[in-house]
């Protein structure tokens, strides 16, 4: 279970640091996204993997998972859930002011220089 | 148990909410509380000093449970001297976003503004590393919302790049968070200092590598070397009464690095041996020269004022980074100096900005020509460290820090030769755009004698100003503030070593903190 465990972060975590290599936006907020997940689950193992244990008071535990990593996972996706709502809005007004959604470029940078922009066009298909 | 350590962090958010909620639409009410809660903040954040002055970690419970189980804030003289100076920056920049009418070109400005004064006063009271990382969270979100104020294509675009390097910045913090608790079990800064010390061998490498995580997203949050990238872009696109905000959060990584290795990790822990100082010192001077280098290539006065904060910050650190009782008093004395002179270079760049576009060119003579001018010089002198301001005092007391460091030429070299870049940087770009009249525009020379012409140049510029007047006392409220820090070095410095003997003593922290007898 911890190989499978921390295979899944690890790939998590390399798509997501692929993506926000990109240069457009989607592709980096996707990236984004995945690299939280990948951290929500490396949170929840912080307090150790365990299987079938209650985390609070429960009668006839055997034992009890430590509750405090899934507090701090709530905490987490929560803000990260917000993060990626206001990063949508930011790209998406950025997209349609711009009229592109290239990460990297000054906006409107492709319009100044006549090399970028066939290549942003081909990009967009 | 008293209630002041908390209020700071109530205040504005109820505030914010309040102002949100009840008057949205009516920006004369939202001006009047956001002034009237800067002021109550100031009025908070003296009382916080008087408290912490008497040289006890004044802890704060919320919820009443005990920590490490719930989340304490401490005040001491160090958080207290912090919260000061957010409320007193908050304080100039309200009054200077209401003058310069930047409030009314985008909605919750105010809001936003509480809700940020809110996340730095948190940052800088908290006791737990997770809720450091939640008042983070707190202080970007609403940084967000203040860079990308009033919109704009450009603005929108370095927006983007600001939030998705943050984020990425915030996931490492998580990061760290995970590894620092898997290897000790509490995310309380105390109680993380004193379990990391007696951490057996076989857990040191998951500690050691949470504790060189944390550092590193302090330092990006600083703007140090490597991970400044994401400073001069969105700090020149973001509304100038913003970026003069914005001057404390590159303090907010400088203060965590401190108080992390002060209370949390403690050097003589054999975990954490050797940890930061290979690195910390080297990437702090590389941050001093370019952003030396920055301000003397920028062609834009935001960004002039940008890589005037990485360079101040590159200094800043350089203290930290030495660590010693002396230099860290050196690093809070030059803490304050540090975002004041930058919030007004900001300022500056804004007013110039406002009449006359932001280009470092000459240009046509602007209204208020002289007072702005005035600005903008004082800033400069403050920012290069020259004599008679508090930078030079600054850059003295810290370069006396060093003397006994086996880098110490390195140190000096490199703090002289930055000021001397950003010095030059700055002469050029203020006669550029104060002394030096327009191409075909030679009879600006003879109107250089009636200063305060608010009849202003022939210029496109010069819109409409609620209130030009409001703009300058906030500019030189903070100029004064600086003149203050100059004047009252002695009582200053006094201060600053009273509150890194407290830094230092990670025990007694630890026994406020934690209760223990």
């Amino acid at each position: 279970m911890e190989l499978l465990f921390a295979s899944a972060v690890g790939l998590l975590t390399a798509c997501g640091i692929y993506l926000i290599l990109r240069r457009r936006s989607f592709p980096v907020i996707i990236g984004l996204s995945l690299l939280s997940y990948a951290v929500n689950l490396f949170l929840f193992a912080s307090g150790r993997l365990a299987v079938n244990r209650p985390p609070l008071l429960h009668e006839g535990a055997a034992g009890y998972t430590d509750p405090i990593p899934q507090a701090l996972v709530l905490t987490a996706i929560v803000i990260s859930f917000g993060m990626t709502a206001v990063i949508v809005m930011i790209a998406l007004s950025d997209h349609l002011t711009s009229r592109d959604d290239r990460v990297d470029a000054p906006a409107g940078g492709a319009a100044d220089d006549g090399v970028e922009a066939p290549a942003a066009q081909e990009d967009a298909r | 148990m008293s209630h002041l350590p908390v209020l700071p962090i109530v205040l504005p958010a109820a505030l914010a909410a309040f102002i949100l909620m009840t008057m949205r639409h009516h920006l004369e009410l939202q001006r009047i509380f956001s002034i009237a809660g800067s002021v109550a903040l100031t009025a908070i954040a003296a009382l916080l000093v008087a408290r912490a002055s008497d040289g006890q970690v004044h802890v704060y419970e919320l919820g009443d449970w005990p920590a490490p189980f719930g989340i304490a804030l401490a005040l001491d003289r160090l958080s207290a001297m912090m919260v000061a100076l957010t409320a007193l920056l908050l304080l100039a920049v309200t009054l200077y976003a209401v003058g310069a009418g930047w409030d009314a070109r985008g909605r919750h400005f105010h809001a936003l503004l509480q809700f940020q004064a809110m996340g730095v006063c948190g940052a800088f009271l908290t006791a737990d590393a997770f809720n450091l990382f939640v008042f983070f969270e707190i202080l970007l979100i609403a940084s967000y919302g203040l860079m990308i104020h009033a919109g704009g294509a450009e603005r929108l675009r370095a927006g983007f790049q600001y939030v998705a390097y943050n984020l990425l910045g915030s996931t490492l913090f998580l990061f760290a968070m995970g590894a620092l608790y898997a290897a000790t079990g509490t995310l309380n800064m105390a109680d993380l200092g004193v379990r990391i010390a007696q951490l057996p061998a076989e857990h040191a490498a998951l500690a050691r590598a949470g504790a060189a995580l944390l550092i590193l997203v302090f330092a990006v949050k600083a703007a140090a070397l490597p991970v400044h990238f994401w400073l001069p872009g969105a700090y020149a696109a973001a509304p100038g009464p913003s970026a003069a905000m914005f001057a404390i959060l590159t303090k907010v990584g400088v203060y965590a690095i401190l108080r992390m290795r002060a209370t949390a990790f403690p050097e003589s822990a054999p975990a954490l041996a050797g940890l930061s100082e290979a690195w910390l010192l080297p990437a702090a001077l590389a941050t001093a020269l370019i952003g030396a280098a920055g301000v003397l290539g920028a062609r834009g006065m935001a960004r002039l004022a940008a890589f005037g904060t990485i360079a101040s910050v590159g200094t800043l650190l350089i203290a930290a980074a030495l660590f010693t009782p002396q230099s860290a008093a050196a690093a809070l004395y030059y803490m304050p100096h540090s975002t004041l002179a930058a919030a007004v270079m900001f300022l500056a760049a804004d007013m110039v900005t406002e009449r006359r576009g932001d280009a470092i060119a000459p240009g046509p003579r602007m209204a208020h020509h002289a007072l702005v001018a005035a600005v903008f010089f004082l800033g400069a002198v403050a920012l290069a460290g020259l004599p008679p301001l508090s930078g030079f005092l600054g850059k003295l007391m810290i370069m006396d820090a060093a003397r006994g460091h086996e880098r110490v030429a390195w140190i000096w070299g490199v703090i002289l030769v930055a000021s001397l870049i950003t010095l030059m940087g700055l002469a050029r770009a203020g006669s550029d755009v104060f002394w030096r009249p327009a191409e075909g525009e030679g009879r600006a020379e003879n109107r250089e004698q009636d200063e305060d012409d608010a009849a202003a140049g022939p210029g496109p510029a010069a819109p409409a100003q609620p209130s030009a007047a409001l703009t300058f006392v906030a500019a030189f409220a903070l100029l004064a503030a600086l003149a203050a820090l100059t004047v009252l070095a002695g009582p200053a410095m006094r201060y600053a070593d009273a509150a890194v003997a407290q830094l230092f003593d990670a025990g007694a922290y630890a026994d406020a903190v934690l209760r223990r007898p």
